[in-house]
């Protein structure tokens, strides 16, 4: 680890005036807002952290629904037993517990072998809890809890600033630099040393954990749970896309991709409530097509030309 | 006994998709992961013109089978000879065919669900009881299971003796050496797609006669046939056919002994134990 410059210093306290600010909205605004506020601090925690895994790798995990919900599910369960606070811990070591089982299995294999595996990991605890309610009797659970629409937008708001600080402590530690290397070339990777598997895994553990603690912080808001609900397959997809979106070469790609679509997913749904799936499919369309690289990939674009007229000049 | 010959018959239908998605990624090197969509759409033909003319669904695979075929051919050349154009590497491309395959797989659902809706679509054809070993069974099961047969023997014999049979099995196993013979890739990739595509279509068709369908439920056919392409072995044809025997036995058995809402759970199951103990499909051997 180097030391920080006055660069990074900067950075850092800009980021850290932008999440207070961002911390008002329940204090400043209406019913209406706080609700858009959530979906996208919630959208923005499960991209980062996606990013984070994928963006190096270019692995694409289609996992989150599945970790979100067994998230909920951990807070659906343990609130009428265990303190709250208590969950958030518990549903993050679920979470990366279960992502280092799915990497264990997949993350040797080549890339294909890890989407479908995580495509159906969703619906395979969906079957299976759906199976054991069947045989118990139960058909949803009830989470009542005082915790309300503010209170869930802060834990959020931290959550993503924890995201935030750990994908720059990852960037600058040798797990960071592996990843780097293995997503240049694999090849190169595992014969320089790295071995490449573990550094996988590892950082697998991250979004697994990350969705499941936001699964387990949003379950009051659904305050009927049941597993269809809780394991909604669009989840994972509307996560890739707005990660890829964004971009995943910068910390900030994802979230200059969760704001714009979640305003048209906002929009499409109220006035067009049929067609959100069709929106998916052109979004995946448009992402591979014409912005291979997010937003990020544009902004880095556009700079790179200034430069390059400024030095012809 | 009746859930060996259940699980057989169904198991027969599973083939001939499975078949489909293995020559479109075993052979045209394309994940397709829209291909439960083509098996859909495959099934809604058929249900159409059962219900509107009373056209056998066993005809209306003559339909539906050049349909897709002229379909799929669009498909590869429009969105995915690009891809395969502009990508550096085998990992590239991969990558750009899942989330293009995504997209197109939501489009497909989407334009279904606008057109036709949301809702459960099934008919009853050939629902007359057939007699096998002093169990009965449903004659479209029967049906639906002759003709996979029939198309899976004949799709065999085409690729093991014709000479376009076989460019396919070559770029299958050596993309670059099929070149230095004088085969055209981009051509026969694109012909073991729209093939691909159409055998799918055709699976569709025939298992919409017993199995009852709607828009979405393309990805859990997706699901289904990726497993058995892999577990068969990608670009193996004789492997496919047995995993899919295999995996259609399971989902009767699970089904019948256990709890009928879990046979994409164990054929989920069966993947995990297949990427741990056997990643290169039954019959493959180990490579380096």
């Amino acid at each position: 680890m180097t030391a920080l410059s006055s660069r990074d210093w900067g950075s850092l306290a800009l980021c850290a005036i932008a999440l207070i600010i961002a911390a008002c909205l329940p204090l400043s605004s209406g019913a209406y807002n706080l609700t858009i506020g959530v979906t996208i601090a919630m959208y923005t925690v499960l991209a980062t952290s996606w990013a984070l895994f994928s963006g190096p790798t270019h692995y694409i995990s289609l996992a989150t629904a599945a970790f979100f919900g067994v998230g909920a599910y951990v807070t659906g369960i343990g609130i009428q037993h265990l303190p709250y606070w208590t969950l958030l811990p518990i549903a993050g070591v679920i979470g990366a517990v279960m992502a280092a089982l799915v990497g264990l299995a997949t993350l040797r294999l080549s890339g294909v072998y890890f989407v479908i595996f995580t495509l159906g990991l969703a619906e395979f605890v969906r079957q299976a809890i759906t199976w054991i309610q069947n045989i118990s009797g139960t058909k949803g659970i009830y989470v009542l809890t005082q915790i309300t629409e503010a209170h869930i937008y802060w834990q959020l708001l931290g959550l993503a600033a924890l995201v935030w600080l750990l994908g720059w402590l990852i960037g600058r530690s040798r797990l960071g630099f592996a990843l780097r290397i293995i997503g240049e070339d694999e090849q190169v990777a595992r014969h320089s040393g790295i071995n490449t598997a573990r550094a996988k895994i590892l950082l697998f553990m991250v979004p697994g954990a990350v969705a499941a603690i936001t699964g387990a912080i949003l379950a009051p808001r659904y305050v009927y749970l049941e597993p269809a609900l809780a394991f909604t397959p669009m989840l994972s997809f509307q996560v890739v896309i707005m990660a890829l979106l964004g971009g995943t070469g910068r910390l900030w790609g994802p979230l200059v991709g969760v704001i714009p679509f979640t305003f048209l997913w906002e929009g499409i749904s109220a006035s067009f409530p049929n067609q959100t799936t069709l929106l998916l499919g052109v979004c995946f369309l448009v992402i591979v097509y014409l912005l291979p690289k997010g937003f990020v990939g544009l902004v880095d674009a556009a700079r790179r030309r200034m430069r390059n007229s400024e030095g012809f000049a | 006994m009746d859930v060996l010959i259940t699980g057989l018959l169904l198991g027969g239908t599973y083939a001939l998709i499975a078949m489909g998605l293995n020559l479109q990624y075993g052979m045209a090197r394309i994940m397709n992961l829209a291909n439960g969509e083509m098996l859909v759409t495959g099934g809604f033909v058929a249900f159409w013109f059962w219900t509107g003319s009373q056209i056998s669904p066993l005809l209306t695979v003559f339909l539906v089978a050049p349909a897709a075929f002229a379909l799929n051919w669009l498909i590869y050349v429009i969105f995915l000879g690009p891809l395969v154009k502009r990508a550096r590497s085998r990992g590239q491309l991969e990558v750009d065919a899942i989330l293009t395959t995504f997209g197109l797989s939501f489009v497909a659902v989407g334009l279904m669900l606008a057109f036709f809706g949301g809702d459960y679509f099934s008919y009853s054809y050939l629902s007359t009881p057939i007699q096998i070993f002093g169990d009965t069974y449903g004659a479209n099961r029967v049906a639906a299971f002759v003709s996979a047969v029939l198309i899976c023997g004949a799709l065999l014999l085409w690729l093991a003796r014709s000479r376009a049979g076989m460019t396919i099995r070559a770029i299958s196993v050596a993309p670059d050496s099929a070149r230095l013979v004088g085969i055209d890739v981009r051509r026969t990739a694109a012909l073991a797609f729209a093939l691909g595509g159409a055998v799918t279509a055709t699976g569709g068709a025939l298992i919409s006669t017993f199995l009852t369908l709607d828009a979405s439920t393309g990805v859990i056919f997706t699901l289904k046939a990726l497993v058995i392409v892999i577990m068969g072995g990608v670009g193996d044809v004789r492997g496919t056919i047995v995993a899919a025997l295999l995996l259609g036995l399971l989902e009767t058995f699970v089904a019948r002994m256990i709890d009928p809402g879990l046979t994409l759970a164990a054929a989920y199951l069966l993947f995990v134990v297949i990427l741990l103990f056997r990643p290169q499909g039954l019959f493959g051997r180990p490579t380096t």
